[in-house]
């Protein structure tokens, strides 16, 4: 007789109508990106530390839609750390990250994050060296990335059209067939990027571009970056200062976990106390 | 080649020339040992003897393993050293039937008695029908690798890591089957065997029908891993060893993968347990101990990892050598096996297959 009570008590706390629950209140559609409000990215509040030190300390910092964010910081700032966040590795202690206004960062795998829109570079460039290059990008398309699908799977003509505008695009047509593994430094960030477009990305994370390469490539990947901007966003993570410089419209300074400046070049270089932890030392 | 040819799926599992050496190997197996056992008079010098046949029958259950072993080793980039457990289990499967069979008419083995049981226990129930047991075979090393591989894979524990808990898995079931409660004969493990499907054990009939069957079985587990391995399957199997956060971050879970890759491991593991037992007229916990398991790895390893020919040829070499060596100078095999590791890995890092394409002055 007592369970039974309980069981209805269980229940009538259930039906009340004076509370709505968690469940009932998320958003309906939480795969595609909503950018009506014209920011794709809304960070807030986010802290994270380990073992005591705070890594990101009530960072708040709102990516535009198709936007291009160069975001710079002494070492130890917190950019590697705030990439993570975004991308689903690493879960922040407290704060909140959502990608449009419809989808929730943190409730998703590293996975999940890239097949809703979110495309990562990592700093060392990272491609898969036993494939060519054609492999790379074929691996990286956006489609289907279940098992099954994999069994049986074929490049439609669209699709392999697709693949050859990427590669005419990072400029390695030629090299269609050679192993990744045996690329320069350069062209392996090259396809890296590369493989990033192929996933179709709304927003792009790209750490160090242009780490290692030559004069001539620095440009190539500032023209690059620059012509991605509008159909994407793209958030730039460089310490290059003069390669910031060249494609930047819109910076913003990390210190010690949190955003300590944000404007144009210009205003954000003669802000004092950017000068102070940063610029200053340098120049 | 015709173009055509190449683009099509059987031309990308294989060129014209791997086709052609892989059927001549097949009939090799499939016509020429059963005239030279079967048809050829035994005076003669060119009859096959019946132990020859039973022990290349074995050794292609081997070959089969190392197939298995470098689908996840070779390909994924995950070391186990624990595959000892699956074979084990197939072999346990088959050795429950046959044991089944062997008191079809009545009575308990020993080791039963002993437990003082008067029927056959709950687990032993079933044996008896093939079918039944057919389904077991791939089922029980497949579920103890689901559920091995998903608690592990979704951990993330990787490499050395995973190596070491495989082993302590292989080991834990050593000594859960070695307890005589356990109720599959303890140290002895299963041995009264006498027939299989109406096949008297030893008699020619059986020894060719076991022979043929994992002839049939390797030929198409290893096209079967080969459509795996040139599928985008394949290519996202090789991602994960090379990169797997580069993966991860792509838009893939690379769970998924590797649990489907090592459960199809382990049943095929399980699969060649199970063809084994019969040919060898004994499964006990020894299968499972842990040199068991390493030395499968050595297999891999001196064939070549990551080419499927070479771990099937690994598997045949060593166990040739272990062949000769156990009955020529049994103390040394151990030193000899731990000579041709040390080998491999100093001087063939590809192992034979990387060897061979080296010669052919292909590709280093």
């Amino acid at each position: 007789m007592n369970t039974l009570t309980k069981s209805l008590d269980d229940f009538r706390e259930l039906m009340r109508r004076d509370q709505v629950f968690d469940i009932v209140n998320r958003p309906a559609d939480t795969t595609t990106v909503d950018t009506t409000h014209g920011i794709v990215l809304y960070l807030e509040g986010i802290t994270k530390s380990f073992d005591g030190f705070k890594a990101l300390d009530d960072l708040t910092l709102y990516i535009h839609d198709g936007e291009l964010r160069c975001i710079i910081g002494p070492n130890g700032a917190g950019k590697t750390t705030l990439m993570d966040v975004i991308t689903g590795k690493t879960r922040p202690d407290t704060g909140s990250a959502w990608f449009g206004s419809r989808i929730d960062l943190l409730r998703l795998k590293e996975h999940e994050v890239a097949q809703r829109g979110i495309g990562r570079k990592f700093q060392k460039p990272t491609v898969y060296e036993n494939h060519t290059v054609f492999e790379n990008l074929e691996l990286a398309m956006h489609t289907d990335r279940g098992l099954l699908k994999s069994i049986g799977w074929r490049l439609t003509g669209e699709q392999l059209d697709r693949v050859h505008e990427v590669l005419e695009l990072i400029g390695l047509t030629s090299r269609r067939d050679t192993q990744a593994g045996l690329l320069s430094h350069g062209q392996k960030q090259w396809l890296e990027i590369g493989s990033l477009l192929m996933q179709n990305p709304r927003l792009l994370l790209v750490d160090e571009p242009v780490a290692g390469l030559s004069g001539q490539e620095t440009e190539a990947t500032a023209e690059l970056l620059t012509g991605l901007a509008g159909k994407h966003s793209v958030v730039v993570v460089e310490h290059d200062m003069d390669f910031v410089r060249s494609i930047a419209r819109e910076v913003t300074v990390l210190h010690q976990g949190s955003v300590l400046a944000e404007g144009t070049m210009d205003k954000v270089q003669n802000d004092p106390k950017v000068r102070e932890v940063y610029l200053g030392e340098e120049e | 080649m015709q173009p055509q040819f190449a683009l099509s799926r059987v031309g990308r599992l294989h060129s014209k020339t791997a086709w052609t050496i892989l059927a001549v190997l097949s009939v090799l197996a499939l016509v020429v040992v059963p005239v030279l056992y079967w048809v050829v008079p035994p005076d003669s010098p060119f009859h096959m003897p019946g132990w020859m046949v039973t022990l290349a029958g074995r050794f292609l259950c081997l070959a089969l393993v190392a197939l298995a072993l470098d689908l996840i080793w070779g390909y994924t980039g995950i070391l186990s050293l624990g595959h000892g457990v699956f074979f084990a289990m197939g072999g346990y499967v088959m050795g429950a039937h046959l044991t089944r069979i062997a008191y079809a008419d009545g009575g308990l083995p020993n080791f039963l008695q002993w437990l003082d049981y008067s029927d056959w226990p709950w687990y032993w129930a079933g044996f008896d029908s093939f079918l039944f047991t057919l389904v077991m075979i791939g089922l029980v090393p497949g579920v103890l690798a689901f559920i091995f591989g998903f608690l592990a894979f979704r951990s993330r524990v990787r490499g050395v890591y995973f190596a070491i808990i495989t082993q302590a898995l292989t080991f834990g079931g050593m000594h859960l089957f070695f307890r005589t409660e356990t109720g599959f004969g303890g140290d002895t493990g299963l041995t009264d065997f006498d027939s299989l499907l109406g096949f008297e054990l030893g008699t020619p009939g059986f020894r060719l029908g076991l022979f043929l069957a994992s002839a049939v079985v390797l030929i198409l587990a290893y096209l079967l891993c080969r459509w795996i391995v040139t599928s985008k399957l394949g290519r996202v199997l090789t991602a994960i060893r090379d990169a797997e956060s580069r993966l991860r971050f792509t838009g893939y879970d690379p769970l998924r993968y590797k649990l489907f890759v090592w459960v199809v491991s382990a049943v095929l593991c399980g699969i060649a347990g199970a063809l084994y037992v019969p040919q060898t007229g004994v499964i006990n916990p020894s299968e499972m101990a842990p040199p068991a398991s390493i030395e499968m790895a050595i297999w891999v390893a001196l064939g070549g990892r990551g080419t499927l020919v070479g771990a099937i040829m690994g598997a045949g070499i060593v166990n040739v050598v272990k062949t000769w060596a156990t009955s020529a100078y049994p103390d040394l095999w151990l030193f000899i096996l731990g000579g041709i590791f040390i080998g491999v890995t100093l001087f063939l890092p590809k192992g034979v297959a990387g060897l061979m394409r080296r010669r052919k002055g292909g590709e280093a």
